[in-house]
């Protein structure tokens, strides 16, 4: 962690110090802040918070939500609903890995994308579908992956 | 407490409303299964076994989390409750390797004895299977998740005993394991390896590291002694194969401890199989040692020692006893020296740990010793700790108070100037500058005084000396005390209040009280704390020395003193010596004997000629050692007696090896005044004899045979002999401990003392005024040196570092060094610094932490590498004759870098 990411988890603990239940606000925080929770940062708000690392563990890797590892700038949720299952969202999804050279799951090295599966986005008359961040692309073909995934290369 | 009626199968009972079923259940006899379940522990309800039928609902209910309630009806064995529980054992086996086989914990696996019982030999839900690696990147302890059923125990026990929430539940679902912290090995956290996640695993998941493929538990003969290493006396089983101990462990039951164990008491015994043992007399032949047998060394002794007394006369000799050894070895030794030679030059370690605790509190109340029982401590609303690093030094102690803290909501008083376990723990902690006790407690008093927060009735009724007392601690202004103790006089203000207000307010000590040449003032301060405040003679209340070894109560009991026979009967009194020159039929001398700094003394002014050691390494262990060194290679001719070839064997003209406490019978006893017993496990190395056979060996060579066919016998004439042990055999010990005073056979012992009267009559205030330590820092010597102890090993390291785990934890010593001094100094962790005193110098690592204030070097004594006691002052308490080990003047210079990367 570099010194300026030490004083933003400092900030955070600081801010929520004394509250009851203050632990999962303080890691979603610090998250948001980081893109996800290196150890050093458990560390600190165990410290911080005067709590079991241990305890901490336990919260970050039930909770599905925490990241352990850096996350890509993008996140890519491909849909694996029956909808979209049924209309081909494994090819899509294939598409994409051989694209980005990554696994589901894995982000790329330059961090440029995190790619993950979901179980259904609710959108099912898009299928088959993903959302890269905020956006939906719905009625994918695979001639469509590189374009949609090279807009979010820019920058 | 309200009491509530309920029926369980059938049968009515009557239970205090706080119970829950299953309690209720086990207090009429009623088993009911658990895994989960550890009556010291807070209930989790997790693995579901213990389900009973309760009347009017619907779901059966886990029995240890079911609160008992007026009128409830109660099934705790129905075939539905049966059905149930058979499913749920499925369930957990569905997901568990059935490979009883070679599990080590097999024929103790509490899954495998619910299966047993409830006819379940295999699982209907087969399916995918939890599999993980075994994790054992550390010395003691073996963890395999895949034998892990989830019950929890070592996350609670941990949580709520140590108070070291090392592991926890992580990740979820299928997918649920207990792990540390970020899934790292127990080493990189806060575990203490106490081991007690172990004791409480109910099935093979944490196991000994060691212990694999050593034997089946059924081959396991389980030995019940008591642990050899600190003052807490825990009872331990030694469970034994081959003549090897395989592992240690301890009975729930147990009196003194329940089950609960330290990391030494737990995995600390492979000294006693190191090849490092004696096994054979050894005489010293021109310099160099050569093997001898027992009839050559028993001889030469028994030559010598007459021989010397007839050129020079008995006090020409002198003997250090032990506290590692039993009571009756330490009985034999004494009347080995007194009735044998003829000289009351005897006295122990117990002379450079508790002197002035004997002195000062014999004054204040009657009695040295601790005034209440360990047990009473987690009952106690207001603990006062000082100069106790109680987590390390005596930590089964330490649980009690985390147990009040917890479950009591005990306010901590921490006075201690090294930032400790406990002072992390205190609601207030006075931080005063080593040395400064008496100042520091003189200021609370004078608090205590002008705020009318004394127990006037008390100190009316059971006191005397008040009068003078007061005088002088009114002489203290808090202000002033502020200064000399560095101590803000605010924080003083409120620990009196919260002393003084409590209800059952209890006052733990140790050494950093007594090592002070004002070592009994100290104490006598504390006494007089604990008398204004009236919190003494009470339960939970009390003025508590704990003390260091084992047995180093036992040995203080038995007169291994130079001024008191067994039970503190002074040597100078007529009727005393009448009565034990009467017993051992022989003469005494009447004038008291020489301490152990004064022994050393009298060999430099040639006074002393022959010393007889018996399992003390004075060499390490005396403060200015290098003079104790010399004074060792000076006398004219020295016996050591000892497990092991010890720094002070080398300057020994016969060794004498002797057996372990594992070895031989006998009692110890611990901090609390309760005798138990110490039983043989296994059979000596070689030729090696328990300390006691080799006592009475060489009392019939020199013609005066002191010959007992038991140590049952021994204590049979101590009881005889002694009135605090009076009531003391060991027929009633088979029984259960005692605590004395135990003066006569029907009495069941004490538990704590000075009820209704001091054993002195009146309790007596004492005035006492604060001095200066001997020596303070100066221009040359800037630094204020202190020595302690650390939790992974023993006094001079002969057994701890003879345990390879204990080594690989904390393999060597280290300087403590604060990040201020250490940055005037450019200092960082792991550089290597000499340390100086104007007596000599070591080296060690430098570690920068705030654990010691800013100017204070602290260091362990454990490590002859860098034996602290070379820097140490032998300055005297004038009373006590303790040595000032707590304060000298030292300077540091780095002497090299580390070699450690940063980062």
């Amino acid at each position: 962690m570099k010194t300026d990411d030490h004083v933003k988890v400092g900030q955070i603990i600081d801010r929520h110090r004394g509250e009851d239940g203050t632990l999962l606000p303080v890691l979603q925080e610090v998250q948001e802040v980081l893109g996800y929770l290196p150890e050093e940062a458990l560390v600190e708000v165990a410290e911080g918070l005067g709590l079991a690392l241990s305890r901490i563990w336990g919260v970050v890797t039930f909770y599905g939500q925490f990241h352990l590892s850096p996350r890509g700038k993008n996140t890519i949720k491909v849909c694996q609903g029956t909808a979209c299952h049924v209309r081909g969202s494994r090819r899509i999804l294939d598409k994409i890995e051989s694209v980005l050279e990554i696994q589901s799951g894995q982000t790329t090295p330059n961090l440029k994308f995190t790619l993950e599966t979901v179980r259904c986005l609710g959108t099912c008359f898009l299928a088959p579908v993903m959302m890269v961040n905020r956006d939906y692309f719905g009625k994918l073909t695979l001639d469509r992956i590189e374009g949609i995934l090279n807009q979010f290369c820019k920058g | 407490m309200r009491k509530v009626n309920l029926i369980i199968n059938g049968t009515k009972l009557t239970v205090p409303e706080d119970q829950s079923v299953l309690q209720a259940a086990q207090s009429m006899g009623i088993e009911i299964p658990h895994l989960c379940y550890d009556s010291r522990i807070s209930p989790t309800g997790a693995c579901r076994l213990c389900v009973v039928e309760v009347k009017g609902k619907e779901n059966l209910m886990a029995s240890c989390t079911l609160s008992v309630s007026e009128g409830m009806e109660v099934l705790t064995n129905s075939e539905r409750v049966k059905k149930a529980r058979k499913i749920i054992l499925e369930l957990i086996l569905s997901d568990h390797p059935l490979d009883c086989l070679t599990c080590e914990k097999s024929g103790n696996c509490e899954l495998e004895k619910y299966a047993y019982q409830l006819k379940v030999s295999s699982s209907r839900f087969l399916g995918e299977r939890s599999i993980y690696p075994i994790r054992e990147e550390n010395p003691f302890i073996s963890r395999d998740n895949s034998k892990c059923i989830l019950c929890g125990r070592c996350v609670t026990v941990c949580e709520e005993v140590q108070g070291c929430s090392v592991l926890d539940f992580s990740q979820r679902g299928f997918a649920t394991l207990i792990s540390t912290g970020l899934d790292r090995s127990l080493t990189e956290g806060p575990c203490v390896f106490c081991g007690n996640c172990l004791s409480v695993c109910p099935v093979g998941a944490l196991t000994e590291k060691g212990r694999k493929f050593e034997g089946r538990e059924w081959e396991l003969k389980k030995v019940e002694t008591v642990c050899p290493y600190c003052g807490c006396g825990c009872n331990i089983e030694l469970n034994v194969r081959n003549n090897r101990i395989i592992k240690v462990t301890s009975s729930p039951e147990s009196v003194v401890n329940q089950g609960w164990l330290c990391s030494k008491g737990k995995f600390g015994f492979e000294f006693v199989h190191s090849s490092d043992r004696l096994t054979s007399p050894l005489i010293k032949k021109e310099g160099k040692f050569y093997q001898a047998s027992w009839d050559e060394a028993l001889t030469l002794i028994s030559k010598k020692l007459p021989q010397i007394r007839r050129d020079f006369g008995p006090d020409s000799m002198a003997g250090l006893s032990s506290a590692k050894c039993t009571n009756e070895e330490n009985y034999l030794f004494q009347k080995f020296m007194r009735a044998v030679i003829g000289t009351n030059n005897v006295d122990h370690c117990a002379r450079l740990c508790h002197a002035s605790t004997v002195a000062g509190l014999a004054r204040s109340f009657g009695s040295g010793a601790m005034t209440n029982s360990i047990g009473e401590i987690e009952e106690a609303d207001c603990i006062l700790i000082t100069g106790s690093n109680t987590s390390e030094t005596h930590p089964i102690i330490a649980l009690q108070v985390k147990a009040a803290l917890r479950n009591n909501r005990a306010r901590l008083i921490v006075a201690d100037p090294r930032k400790t376990e406990m002072a992390e723990l205190a609601d207030v902690w006075l931080r005063h500058k080593p040395g400064t006790d008496v100042a520091l407690f003189n200021g609370m008093m004078k608090v205590i005084l002008k705020e009318g927060l004394l127990a006037e009735e008390f100190v009316g009724k059971r006191t005397e000396g008040f009068d003078e007392f007061t005088r002088v601690v009114k002489e203290y202004i808090l202000s002033q005390v502020e200064e000399t103790t560095g101590v803000p006089a605010d924080l003083i203000k409120e620990a009196a209040r919260i002393y003084a207000g409590s209800e059952r307010a209890t006052i733990l000590y140790a050494m950093g009280i007594t090592q002070h040449v004002s070592g009994t003032d100290n104490v006598l301060t504390l006494a007089n704390l604990a008398m204004l405040c009236g919190k003494i003679g009470k339960r939970s209340c009390g003025v508590n020395p704990l003390r260091g070894q084992n047995n180093v109560q036992g040995a203080c009991d038995l007169g291994a003193l130079p001024d008191v026979y067994p039970g503190y009967q002074p040597v100078d009194d007529i009727a005393v010596r009448r009565k034990f020159e009467e017993a051992w039929s022989t003469s005494l001398p009447d004038k008291p004997g020489l301490t152990v700094m004064e022994i050393i003394q009298a060999i430099e002014k040639d006074e002393i000629k022959a010393l007889y050691i018996m399992g003390e390494n004075s060499a390490l262990s005396d403060p200015n050692s290098s003079r104790t060194r010399a004074a060792l290679a000076k006398v004219d001719f020295l016996v050591v007696q000892d497990i092991f070839f010890t720094e002070t064997a080398d300057f020994a003209d016969v060794v004498l090896p002797a057996a372990c406490f594992a070895e031989k019978e006998g009692t110890f006893t611990n901090t609390e005044r309760r005798i138990q017993r110490v039983r043989q496990a296994l059979s000596p190395p070689g030729e090696a004899r328990a300390d006691g056979e080799i006592i009475c060996s060489l009392a019939e060579k020199m013609g005066q045979p002191m010959s007992y066919s038991s140590p049952g016998r021994i204590m049979e004439e101590v009881a005889s002999l002694t009135p605090i042990y009076g009531g003391v055999s060991f027929p009633r010990l088979e029984k259960g401990s005692l605590q004395w005073p135990c003066p006569y056979p029907e009495h069941p012992g004490t538990k704590f003392l000075h009820r209704g009267r001091f054993s002195r009559g009146l309790g007596k205030f004492h005035s006492t005024h604060y001095g200066e330590p001997a020596e303070l820092p100066d221009s040359e010597y800037p630094f204020i040196f202190s020595t302690g102890r650390t939790l992974f090993h023993w006094h001079t390291g002969t057994m701890s570092r003879r345990v390879r785990g204990l080594n690989e934890i904390y393999p060597e010593a280290l300087a403590e060094i604060h990040p201020e001094d250490a940055a005037g100094l450019g200092l960082k962790t792991g550089d290597m610094v000499e340390v100086s005193s104007r007596r000599g110098k070591v080296r060690a690592k430098a570690e920068i932490t705030d654990k010691s204030p800013p100017g204070v070097v602290f260091m362990t004594f454990h490590f002859r590498e860098a034996a602290a006691n070379i820097l140490t002052l032998d300055a005297l308490d004038p009373i006590a004759k303790i040595p000032e080990f707590k304060v000298c003047a030292v300077k540091v210079k780095k002497v090299g870098e580390s070699r450690e990367k940063l980062g």
